[in-house]
């Protein structure tokens, strides 16, 4: 669901003025999109762009000293250091299982596959709040399998796995359904083993997905909150994530440091999406 | 495609590790959850999840929940067919960051989403002082519940809807135009048609996200029980309270509106295709 | 006139597409606007049709200024290449929606509908929907729509471009049937120049966002105004630095006043026509002869033959 996110860039003015007869014609700029583009800005400035650039004047407002302090207490640097941590483990995992899933899904075939398939995304159905209370209820103090892990790092993790879990499996299973088998049989034909068509043909046209979808399950993971307030048991400078520190700092009104830690997330995701973007234009361009 | 793999793909030894590998994986991240919610439903039978869905407190989470959620997806909605033909059939400088931004709230935090509106709208900012003084009432109240909502959901309608507007092409709609029809006649009969599917896909999904929202909503609501307690709200208070069946059967009752959104979405997808 | 398109200039960002066009379509008329592709000839539909704004320049449909007045409110049927047939239509509703939206009674509609599925041979097909149909099948759907409107000019866009061979010769012909029957004022764009001299009575020649020629299909087949016209309509060959068409070359046997010597090169049966490749000094041409010619020439490669444009040959210097 997510993956077309990203990619649907086919909107942006990245189209020269070439074409004497452009395949889609648009309507010239006039009264009815200065009305509609005035309306939509209105909404999301309310909604988005307001609050988020509250969220960083808050967090400058007293200066860069403040904001360092307030990002170095020994809390929020441990939950900041947690948080990434975790997540970049998390999307790591994801990216060899995520992978390994779409493989299975697309080039597999056994019964009840289609339910699976079904099943993937409903992680992103699922209240992140229930999803928690289920893996706590699973893998907590009860566990009816005799897998403890609440109140552990692991668990904190088991739940960012489970609510990243579609990203890769999405983002790679489209490319894979769509990869042209006549290459592989090509290469088989040529004399190359099931390991090199993998790393030779295969891998190299899975990448770009499996970066993507990677990427997206990282941003996810950093910021989730609700799935790992449950099983996390909110210790600080052990299963404390990010999130849920800073949701800590706001029930103590103390928002200027909610805000620095907030900013602080909020530049980590910004840099991993300006990455992930930078990488798949070149990408595209070499490609 | 079996028969194929047998020329190309992996030997079969392999094959079977790798299934094994991810049906392990997926038992234990996905499917075993899933059979929990099944069995804690039905463990004590269906009488005593009826009990706990119907007191007091949980039918107010459910009236709540229902109410922002009904909102969030209404605007949504407008903003987002609108927001999705701006971008596929208009022209205008600023494009690419219009389309950069509508993605923007899925990298966000819902903590930090919650934050940001208590930033503007809460009682202590210049803007939600001014409105608390004129009795409009925002942060700890529906409207700030609603916004947050918005805000976690905005991108959903909008890329459900662009790439079939994309493909649909504006021919249909000039051919409309040069059969008389106005705007208004071109965009309800030719345009919404053209898009239902994909529209009511975005929706779906919208609405499955309002109704789970849990990170924004619990900074904005102020949690206040019997007033702006939703239902996710409600699961975390019962849980932590120790009532562990009413948390469990409205958690139960979360999951299968998001089980039935799940099939409802797949079925539109199928459609859509 | 039905229509007139008064100095029309028009261009997307940079690219400059129509150039001070003006072209005048009489009532009644079935006429081709003809050109390559990039001439700029579905743009001048598109700003006839109101789909597209000119930069300058006037439209007048039937007489009044349409320049400034939205599509919605010109009157014109137009016929899109890829037919933008409504997809969650009937074929019925597809032809009614022009008279729905005039908020016409019920059973005048139903009238109309029935009156143009007959027309356009879909009698049958009322309850289908576009899915449903072949390519052509929709094309003439398209036009029933179009029609249903009573335009006051019909337009149609490449109408036959997306068409396999064989249904766009038929379509052709049933278009030039239907003008015929209905005789409503019809411009449409083509850039099949046989296409253009089968079924049109007038031409419009637009190249690189200029009229090159404007006339009947006889006019600018025999009469090209310039060298782009007369290859764009037909094979040319360049005879003594004359184009001239192959089909106007005389082959003898004996040198002929004003004829040149060439050799023959190559013989190409074409069923009863032979097309005869031959070196005139440093030059390539070729002819097209009848079978029975060529047999009493006893044409073959290596032999000597001499050629000259024939007495009623038109010609063209090279530029």
């Amino acid at each position: 669901m997510t993956s077309k996110i990203l990619e649907t860039d086919s909107t942006g003015l990245g189209t020269p003025p070439g074409p004497v007869r452009p395949v889609a014609r648009r309507r010239p700029p006039g009264a009815p999109t200065a009305l509609g583009l005035g309306s939509a800005m209105i909404f999301l400035s309310l909604i988005v762009l307001i609050p988020l650039a509250a969220v960083l004047w808050k967090s400058a407002e007293h200066g860069p000293g403040f904001f360092w302090k307030s990002v170095t207490t020994p809390d929020a640097w441990a939950a900041l250091k947690l948080t990434v941590v975790a997540s970049i483990i998390v999307a790591l995992i994801n990216l060899v299982m995520g992978t390994l899933i779409a493989w299975v899904l697309v080039r597999d075939s056994f019964p009840g596959k289609a339910v699976l398939d079904t099943l993937i995304d409903l992680p992103f159905a699922l209240p992140t709040i229930v999803a928690g209370l289920v893996l706590l209820e699973l893998y907590g103090a009860d566990s009816p399998l005799g897998i403890n892990l609440a109140y552990t790092r692991v668990g904190v993790a088991v739940a960012l796995l489970f609510v990243t879990l579609p990203f890769v499996v999405r983002t790679v299973q489209p490319v894979l359904l769509e990869l042209d088998r006549d290459m592989e049989q090509a290469a088989a034909s040529l004399g190359a083993g099931n390991w090199t068509i993998f790393r030779r043909i295969i891998l190299p046209n899975l990448l770009p997905a499996m970066v993507s979808g990677t990427a997206l399950a990282f941003t996810r993971s950093i910021a989730e909150f609700g799935s790992t307030v449950l099983i996390s048991g909110n210790l600080p400078f052990k299963t404390q994530v990010a999130a849920v520190q800073i949701f800590g700092q706001i029930e103590n009104d103390n928002t200027a440091s909610a805000a620095a830690v907030s900013t602080a997330l909020l530049v980590v995701a910004f840099v991993v999406l300006v990455t992930l973007d930078l990488v798949q234009r070149w990408g595209s361009r070499r490609g | 495609m079996a028969e194929r793999s047998g020329v190309t793909g992996p030997s079969v030894v392999s094959k079977y590790v790798l299934r094994v590998v991810v049906l392990a994986y997926l038992l234990f991240l996905l499917v075993l959850p899933v059979v929990l919610i099944g069995w804690k439903t039905f463990q004590h039978g269906l009488g005593p999840f009826f009990d706990a869905l119907t007191t007091h407190e949980a039918l107010h989470a459910f009236q709540v929940t229902f109410i922002v959620a009904l909102w969030a997806v209404a605007l949504n909605t407008v903003f987002g067919v609108g927001t999705a033909i701006l971008l596929v059939r208009h022209r205008f400088p600023g494009k690419r960051i219009l389309n950069a931004v509508i993605d923007l709230p899925l990298a966000v935090s819902p903590v930090v989403v919650g934050l940001a509106l208590i930033l503007v709208y809460g009682r202590f900012s210049s803007f939600g002082g001014w409105l608390e003084d004129h009795g409009i009432k925002i942060i700890f109240s529906t409207p700030g519940m609603v916004l947050a909502t918005v805000f976690v959901a905005l991108p959903l309608v909008v890329r459900a809807v662009v790439p079939v507007l994309e493909e649909m092409g504006d021919e249909q709609e000039q051919a409309a135009q040069t059969l008389g029809a106005g705007r208004w006649q071109t965009f309800r009969r030719i345009t919404v048609p053209g898009i239902r599917s994909a529209l009511a896909y975005g929706i779906v999904l919208c609405l499955a996200r309002a109704l789970g929202e849990y990170g924004a909503v619990a900074v904005v609501s102020g949690r206040l029980v019997g007033q702006t307690q939703t239902l996710t709200l409600y699961v975390e208070e019962r849980f932590q309270n120790f009532e562990q069946p009413a948390a469990f059967a409205a958690a139960t009752a979360l999951a299968l509106i998001a089980i039935v959104s799940l099939l409802v979405i797949k079925l539109l997808q199928r459609k859509a295709d | 006139m039905a229509i007139e398109a008064r100095h029309i200039n028009k261009a997307f960002g940079a690219t400059s597409v129509l150039q001070d066009v003006s072209v005048e379509v009489p009532s009644g008329s079935l006429t081709a606007l003809l050109g390559p592709s990039g001439g700029g000839k579905s743009t001048l539909l598109r700003v006839i049709a109101g789909l597209e704004q000119p930069d300058s320049g006037t439209v007048l449909i039937a007489g009044a200024d349409v320049t400034r007045l939205a599509p919605q409110r010109r009157n014109v049927g137009f016929v899109f290449q890829h037919y933008a047939a409504f997809k969650h239509m009937t074929v019925f509703d597809n032809i009614a929606f022009g008279l729905q939206i005039r908020k016409r009674p019920k059973n005048e509609i139903h009238k109309r509908v029935h009156e143009l599925l007959e027309l356009v041979h879909l009698d049958q097909f009322a309850k289908r929907y576009p899915a449903q149909l072949s390519g052509g099948q929709r094309q003439r759907m398209a036009l029933a729509r179009a029609l249903a409107v009573e335009p006051e000019v019909l337009l149609l866009d490449e109408p036959f471009g997306a068409l396999d061979a064989q249904v766009r010769k038929e379509l052709r012909a049933w278009l030039r049937r239907l003008h015929d029957d209905v005789h409503v004022t019809t411009v449409f764009v083509t850039h099949d120049q046989e296409e253009a001299i089968e079924v049109a009575d007038t031409i419009v020649v637009l190249a690189g966002g200029r009229v090159e020629q404007s006339g009947s299909p006889h006019e600018v087949y025999d009469n090209p105004a310039n060298e782009f016209v007369m290859r764009f309509l037909g094979p040319v060959t360049e005879l003594d630095g004359r184009l001239v068409r192959p089909h106007d070359i005389e082959l003898t046997a004996e040198p002929e006043p004003g004829s040149a010597e060439a050799t023959v090169e190559r013989v190409v049966r074409l069923g009863f026509e032979v097309r005869v490749e031959m070196r005139l000094g440093d030059q390539d041409a070729w002819a097209q002869v009848t079978r029975g010619l060529a047999e009493r020439l006893r044409l073959a490669p290596g032999e000597t033959v001499h050629v000259r444009p024939g007495p009623d040959a038109r010609t063209l210097a090279v530029v």
